[in-house]
């Protein structure tokens, strides 16, 4: 089914559970979360549906658009979000413990109702073709963000990273908005699609207007991405966030902002003079985000911090497949890239949640000894730090292959030569975590409750790491 | 297409999985290892000599659009190494002590380093090569850190950083190699590789084969990147040390045999006296390193870099005999380390202790045992009847026919089997013979399983030793004309 339905059905199925959760009067709300799944499941069935000929508004034809990058990535944010919804039962032990009220379960529901909404609005950004819609789309889902990553609302680390996230986010909405408004006046259209042909019939004196406009919009777009030189907040908004929504950050709002950036740069591809220019400058973000996610991620002693480094480090990486766009295997690259990064992200992030729910903490230390406490979630870290890595017959190892390999054909011999030592960094601080987990004696012995939920997810996100790790060509036969 | 190769690796990964779901782990292991050998033994037979080459193929497409498929197929050297790796997985499985903390990760660990090295022996394309090896690294560095002795940690840690970065630089190499192919042909495939190359379409730059060098060379512990080996041998449980010491390690040897010689036959005639020069470090300044030990792991630890040595004397001597030498010296050494590694860790299970000072004269209450580290021992110096006699006889009649640079190698090499007989019979002696301490009275000979695992690794080195032709017409097969 098209874009645009689909995501009416998630704001609607959102809307229900809101309605659902002010009148009932179950104090346990995990039920919510449960449902939200399902409800999503179901749309993602919806997505497998044919596509239902040229869209009947005539205008909405204009601003969302239901091609190959949009199908994939629509889904893509579904399975994201189902794997959200699915993490916070196991968070509601924290969530109660930071949100007093006088009724029992009072304000926890609609912690698992908030991602739907965000989750429309990343669907919105993948399939949006206009500036106007990316713009709308994307400010539904930073506002719903923004109450997301505050949600402890008494817990000063959540507070701190809320405020840190809201300032730089309205700054980066600031950009985008600037950005825009300089293309559209230079240009006379919101429509990307339409910009190249605008822009060749363009006189050379507002070409630095358009560039500038350009500029903007690349800033604002690595905000979201988490590219070097605007990827500062992400360890500090990662730390501070709840888990769950941390892991979201990092998968699905990480995909939407390259989404756009994709789309973008795709368009501007037609004008040489401009795409080697704005190519130029994508290979210095490319090598200066890896540079810099992979070697600050070195001394990390924070488990979030760790893999919030390690999410600006895999940016970097799907940089150097912005950077080749040129090349008709970029986008099955990309998209290959990020169904691994989801699987192997989220799994981290599940057994964090796990682990960081019995010690206490959040620390690399927390984890000493796991294969003693639970073999189950240790071999499970393994599995996603394995892949994180880039260790063969996992997603990671494949995403990174193509990776490299449409770098390579598009001639970026020097971003390949540093990806490679980047991935060496990257070995040495995944092995931190492997070496806590089996090396180290554990502070006490007693054994790590795994949840029945927490344990299918676990199983079902490893099998699609060794899945996609041994047997690739599926995948990649639907992006092309 | 024979399925029988892709089973010897699903095997020890199955028996892996229902161990993690439960099984008993041991059985499990053991089960999955007898049936290994079993198959190895039957393709080993089955090898049809008249036509050479590469045989019960199979194809598995994974990324056909880069010329990457995961091919498996076996030639004659393949199936020695086969026969190594599925002879040493059982021995060591079986002579693994009774596991205290989580038995079920460390059989699953043996297994994993198992499949591993089968998977890469058994690979054609390099890309398989290169990943089914560094599937083997991981539960190893595992094993040290966890069931090892001593400073394992550090041991371990050491070994992990060498390790991880001699294979960072090999797939640096690999990549290149692969770039350096014309875009239309690009494939991973061994045989297509060698057909470009034995055609003259492909020329590599000879820089790759020095990439590749350092890069294999610091697996197979080559002098000066051989520092990780000893300590992570000495500290590594004994099975462990069997599996890496014996069979993963060769596996660097494997790649330069597999992709070296049919490719860079110009650079290494070019780059040989390099080579050769870090061969006599190998043989000579490692054999002195080792007399110099006061510890038996760690001699054993050394003797196993040291000969190393011959088996890079073997690839550099680049004629049929010295690469027939090298390789039978690879199989032979596999088993004869993998011995001693494993007589070893019985004497510290006994002992507490590897040191010297402390032993002695263990032959009075451990007579087997003593008996068993002699053959073993003997097995090391390379004496007569032994499958290293063979290899190394050959090693230097290979590198004597290369001509006069050989001259000053082939004389380090024969004065190194006497420095090898000076430490290995210094440690028979230290161990077994002399006067013995009144606190080892009551120690009890070797177990019947650890007898049986050690015959096992025994009787296939005399067998070669006695009739080396078993191996040599089989390892033929692979060399490149």
């Amino acid at each position: 089914m098209n874009s645009l339905f689909l995501e009416i059905a998630v704001v609607l199925l959102g809307i229900v559970l809101l309605l659902v959760e002010a009148f009932s009067d179950r104090s346990n709300k995990d039920y919510l979360a449960y449902l939200g799944a399902a409800g999503l499941t179901g749309v993602l069935a919806l997505s497998f549906l044919p596509q239902i000929g040229p869209l009947p508004m005539s205008s909405a034809a204009a601003f969302i658009t239901s091609d190959i990058i949009s199908v994939f990535f629509v889904r893509f944010l579904l399975i994201a979000t189902i794997v959200t919804l699915l993490m916070i039962p196991g968070y509601r032990t924290v969530l109660v413990r930071y949100l007093p009220s006088e009724r029992a379960g009072g304000g926890v529901g609609e912690f698992a109702i908030l991602p739907l909404f965000v989750c429309a609005g990343l669907m919105w950004m993948v399939s949006a073709i206009d500036f106007i819609m990316i713009f709308v789309s994307l400010e539904l889902a930073t506002i719903t963000l923004y109450v997301l990553v505050t949600y402890l609302r008494q817990n000063t680390a959540s507070l701190e990273a809320g405020t840190k996230f809201l300032i730089l986010g309205a700054l980066s909405t600031g950009f985008i908005v600037y950005g825009i408004s300089w293309i559209f006046g230079v240009t006379g259209t919101t429509n990307i699609l339409a910009l190249p042909d605008a822009i060749s019939t363009l006189p050379e004196s507002s070409l630095y207007a358009l560039l500038f406009g350009i500029a903007m919009i690349l800033v604002a777009l690595s905000f979201k991405t988490g590219a070097f030189p605007f990827q500062f907040w992400i360890p500090d908004v990662y730390q501070g966030a709840p888990t769950p929504i941390t892991s979201y950050l990092s998968v699905a709002s990480k995909a939407a902002g390259f989404v756009v950036l994709i789309r973008f740069l795709l368009s501007l591809e037609a004008l040489p003079l401009l795409a080697n220019k704005l190519n130029a400058v994508i290979t210095l973000l490319a090598a200066l985000t890896l540079i810099f996610g992979n070697f600050a991620a070195i001394p990390q002693t924070n488990m979030k911090r760790l893999l919030g480094y390690s999410s600006v480090a895999h940016a970097g990486y799907l940089l150097m497949g912005v950077a080749s766009l040129a090349s008709l295997m970029a986008i099955p690259a990309i998209g290959f890239y990020f169904a691994g990064y989801l699987a192997m992200t989220m799994l981290a992030f599940v057994v964090l949640q796990a682990v960081s729910e019995a010690t206490g903490g959040d620390e690399i230390s927390r984890f000493n000894g796991l294969s003693k406490r639970s073999p189950f979630l240790a071999g499970a870290m393994l599995l996603s730090a394995a892949s994180l890595a880039g260790i063969p017959f996992t997603a990671g190892f494949i995403g990174k292959l193509l990776i490299f390999e449409v770098a390579l054909k598009q001639g970026h011999y020097g971003l390949v030569m540093l990806g490679c030592v980047t991935v060496a960094a990257g070995f040495y601080y995944y092995f931190k975590v492997l070496r806590a987990m089996y090396w180290q004696q554990p502070s006490e012995e007693t054994a790590i409750p795994v949840s029945a939920t927490t344990k299918w997810l676990i199983l079902l996100l490893g099998a699609g790491i060794l899945i996609l790790g041994v047997y690739p060509e599926p995948l990649l036969a639907a992006l092309r | 297409m024979s399925l029988l190769l892709i089973l010897l690796i699903v095997l020890p990964l199955a028996a892996s999985v229902l161990i993690m779901l439960g099984a008993a782990p041991r059985v499990m292991a053991l089960g999955a290892a007898i049936l290994n050998l079993l198959i190895s033994v039957a393709l080993f037979a089955r090898y049809d000599l008249t036509a050479g080459g590469w045989q019960f193929l199979s194809e598995w497409k994974i990324l056909p659009k880069l010329g990457i498929n995961m091919t498996l197929g076996a030639d004659g050297l393949t199936l020695t190494m086969l026969l190594l790796a599925t002879l040493v997985t059982l021995s060591a499985i079986w002579i693994a002590p009774k596991i205290d903390k989580r038995e079920g990760v460390y059989y699953v660990c043996l297994l994993f380093i198992s499949a591993g090295v089968i998977g890469a022996f058994a690979s054609l394309d390099v890309l398989f090569l290169y990943s089914f090896h560094e599937l083997a690294l991981i539960p190893t560095f595992i094993m040290i850190g966890v069931w090892g002795s001593g400073d394992r940690q550090a041991a371990a840690w050491k070994a992990t950083i060498y390790l991880g970065l001699g294979s960072f630089i090999l797939l640096i190499g690999l990549l290149a190699l692969y770039l350096s192919i014309p875009a239309v042909s690009r494939t991973m495939d061994l045989r297509q590789l060698d057909q470009m190359a034995a055609a003259g379409t492909f020329h590599p730059s000879s820089l790759i084969y020095l990439i590749l060098l350092v890069g294999f060379g610091s697996l197979v512990s080559l002098f000066p990147f051989h520092s990780w080996a000893p300590p992570a041998y000495a500290c590594a449980p004994a099975p462990t040390a069997m599996m890496h010491a014996g069979v993963l390690k060769k596996f660097g040897l494997y790649g330069l045999i597999r992709i070296a010689l049919p490719l860079f036959p110009d650079a290494m005639h070019q780059f040989n006296g390099l080579l050769l020069l870090l061969v006599i470090g190998n043989i000579l300044y490692i054999g002195y390193v080792t007399v110099a030990q006061k510890r038996l792991d760690w001699t054993i630890g050394y003797s196993s870099v040291m000969h190393m040595g011959y088996i890079f004397l073997g690839l550099a001597s680049l004629n049929i005999i010295g690469v027939n030498g090298a390789m039978i010296l690879m199989f032979a050494h596999g088993l004869s380390v993998a011995a001693a590694f494993a007589l070893c860790g019985e004497i510290r299970r006994r002992t507490g202790t590897l040191d010297y000072s402390e032993l002695g004269g263990l032959a009075k209450v451990t007579p087997v045992l003593g008996l068993l580290f002699g053959f073993a021992a003997m097995a090391s110096v390379g004496l007569p009847g032994f499958a290293n006699f063979a290899g190394e006889i050959l090693v230097f009649f290979g590198a004597t026919a290369y001509g006069p640079t050989m001259i000053l190698p082939v004389i380090v090499g024969v004065w190194g089997v006497v420095i090898s007989a000076i430490y290995m019979l210094r440690a028979y002696r230290n161990t077994f013979w002399g006067p013995m301490m009144t606190r080892w009275d009551s120690l009890t000979d070797i177990t019947p399983t650890a007898l049986g695992s050690v015959i096992l690794l025994l009787v296939p080195l005399m067998i070669v030793g006695f009739y080396p032709q078993l191996l040599v017409k089989m390892v033929t097969t692979a060399i490149p004309r």
